[in-house]
């Protein structure tokens, strides 16, 4: 077929993507957006498949095409059906992976069957390459860390560290100029998608448990700029388009991210916060005979004579499944006449909204899911605040004390609102690992528990109560 | 040169669009947003097609592999988004 005709269609489904992304700029064209980004893409590989390279290669090249997307769409669609919605870090983590390394295969399979690359298409192929398979081991690395299967959730450093990812870049990219020089050097090829895949290892390894939100939307970004170099490879329009629209994407979450936690990308990405020797506070002096307990009974019976509810989730919400129970705790309050707003930190969770998707799962109205800056200014009117498994994301220090590692971060307010209950199983710190004085604070009173019991427990007494 | 230009020119222009648009995705979706971009990030899938039909038996199973792959990063990428975005109801 006509390959004015296909870049045409190209260019239909390059639309469709951008009107897509559009459609994610508010939850109730959402989903519309989502189903014009799939057809876009249903365009796009017809389009393809017409192009008389793929139309005319008979049927085992057709045969091949076929059993790939067979295979790969199973797997997909079983995944995404399978996948438990508290995984989404992990399922992200998986595709980004899968995106980055497809792009580095086709980059390696023009690769063997172009006889005289041009040099622009040789330099894409470097690029894909290097991109695609740091993206992959990084990504791989970051769903282990998040599994917590082989590596630990702490960062993982050693010195000389940057130096030799500096090295290993170095040598990546120096595979990458004799490839350039000489393409029919495929051994270049193999040697520099080896290098770059220690190098994504580790440049992903010194990244904790809590900055996870940071190494996924950066990972993101990689896996549509790896996309966008191989269209360089291939001349194809479409393919830039994407692929600059995903790293745009990506590059937009990871700063908010950071911002979210007032350090620098570098920071992040050298997992600094706990190699840093801060002083550290001494927990003793903070906690010693401030800290005050409470029981399920005794925060029922503040919660009945509260107006006004703020729930704070953070990760231990969703390292106990909790959020089910918590959407029970606050429609008993809601049909006592109660406000009930659940209060959302960027970084909160693992990955950019993680807590927003948990809440929404449990069949909480979207309206309800705040923002930082939007529910910041109301904790003073505030009766009660509930914080579920939050540590750094409302600890006062970052406010006040410009010496502590999370100073300048921006926290919920959560400590000007009358009351405050602190739902934790211990008085451990959080990732930043300094003490907390919110939980000494004369408001606060502490439930010393897992998120999903004390919710349950608190839910009976306030029942038992009315 | 005569075709690297032109593509720079686009690239630069969707990287600019892409941040016009993105900016004013809310902090509610950013878990979509992030599945649903890698979704279209598998538009690597249509390379991979091209190279499966290639001759050389190497880039046959190099595309092959990439085109399972970017197929998973579509299928799954579309239908988890699909999945999440369902439950982002208003009551009433």
């Amino acid at each position: 077929m006509d390959n004015g005709l296909i870049n045409l269609i190209y260019l239909c489904a390059s639309v469709l993507f951008v009107l897509g992304i559009r459609g994610l700029t508010h939850p109730r064209t959402a989903i519309r957006g989502n189903r014009l980004g799939a057809t876009g893409m249903l365009l796009a590989v017809i389009a393809t498949s017409l192009d008389s390279q793929v139309f005319g290669a008979g049927a085992g090249g057709l045969g091949v095409i076929l059993a790939g997307i067979a295979l790969g769409g199973g797997i997909g669609a079983t995944l995404a059906l399978r996948i438990q919605l508290t995984a989404m870090p992990e399922m992200v983590a998986l595709l980004n992976a899968f995106g980055g390394v497809a792009s580095a295969l086709v980059a390696g399979a023009v690769l063997v069957e172009a006889s005289a690359p041009s040099t622009q298409s040789v330099v894409a192929m470097v690029v894909s390459g290097i991109i695609g398979s740091v993206t992959f081991w990084g990504s791989l690395v970051a769903f282990d860390k998040l599994r917590g299967l082989l590596l630990p959730d702490a960062p993982v450093t050693f010195p000389g560290q940057q130096v030799l990812n500096l090295v290993l870049a170095l040598v990546a990219l120096g595979c990458g100029a004799a490839l350039v020089i000489d393409p029919s050097m495929t051994e270049a090829y193999v040697a520099l998608v080896v290098v770059a895949s220690v190098l994504g290892v580790l440049l992903t390894i010194p990244i904790g448990g809590a900055d996870m939100p940071v190494a996924i939307a950066l990972l993101n970004s990689y896996s549509g700029l790896a996309a966008a170099s191989t269209g360089f490879v291939l001349n194809n329009n479409i393919l830039i388009i994407t692929g600059s629209l995903v790293g745009a994407s990506g590059i937009i979450l990871t700063m908010i991210m950071c911002k979210a936690m007032n350090r620098s990308l570098v920071n992040v990405l050298v997992g600094a916060i706990a190699a840093s020797d801060v002083k550290k506070t001494d927990a003793d002096k903070v906690y010693e005979g401030r800290v005050k307990q409470t029981s399920a009974e005794e925060v029922a019976m503040l919660l009945e004579t509260a107006t006004r509810v703020v729930i704070v989730p953070g990760y231990g919400l969703a390292v106990s499944q909790a959020q089910h129970q918590v959407r029970d705790l606050a429609n008993l309050l809601e049909s006592r006449g109660v406000t009930v707003e659940y209060a959302i930190h960027p970084v909160a969770g693992r990955m950019p909204g993680h807590m927003n998707v948990l809440l929404a799962e449990a069949d909480v109205d979207y309206d309800k899911l705040k923002d930082m800056d939007t529910i910041n200014p109301s904790f003073g009117q505030t009766d009660v605040s509930i914080v579920i498994g939050a540590n750094d994301i409302v600890n006062p220090d970052a406010r006040t004390d410009p010496q502590s590692p999370i100073a300048g971060m921006p926290i919920l307010d959560v400590d000007k609102s009358t009351s405050v209950i602190v739902i934790k199983r211990s008085l451990s710190p959080g990732f930043a690992g300094v003490p907390n004085p919110l939980f000494a604070a004369d408001n606060t009173l502490m439930l010393f528990d897992d998120a999903k019991k004390a919710v349950v427990d608190l839910t009976a007494a306030l029942k038992e109560s009315g | 040169m005569d075709t690297l230009l032109p593509l720079l020119t686009i690239f630069t222009l969707a990287v600019f669009l892409g941040w016009e648009i993105i900016t004013k995705v809310p902090p509610l979706l950013h878990t979509p947003l992030m599945s649903g971009s890698n979704a279209i990030s598998g538009i690597t899938i249509i390379g991979a097609m091209l190279s499966a039909t290639s001759s050389n038996p190497i880039a046959v199973w190099l595309a092959f592999a990439a085109l399972v792959l970017a197929t998973i990063n579509v299928v799954g990428g579309f239908m988890v988004t699909n999945r999440m975005l369902s439950m982002f109801k208003k009551k009433n």
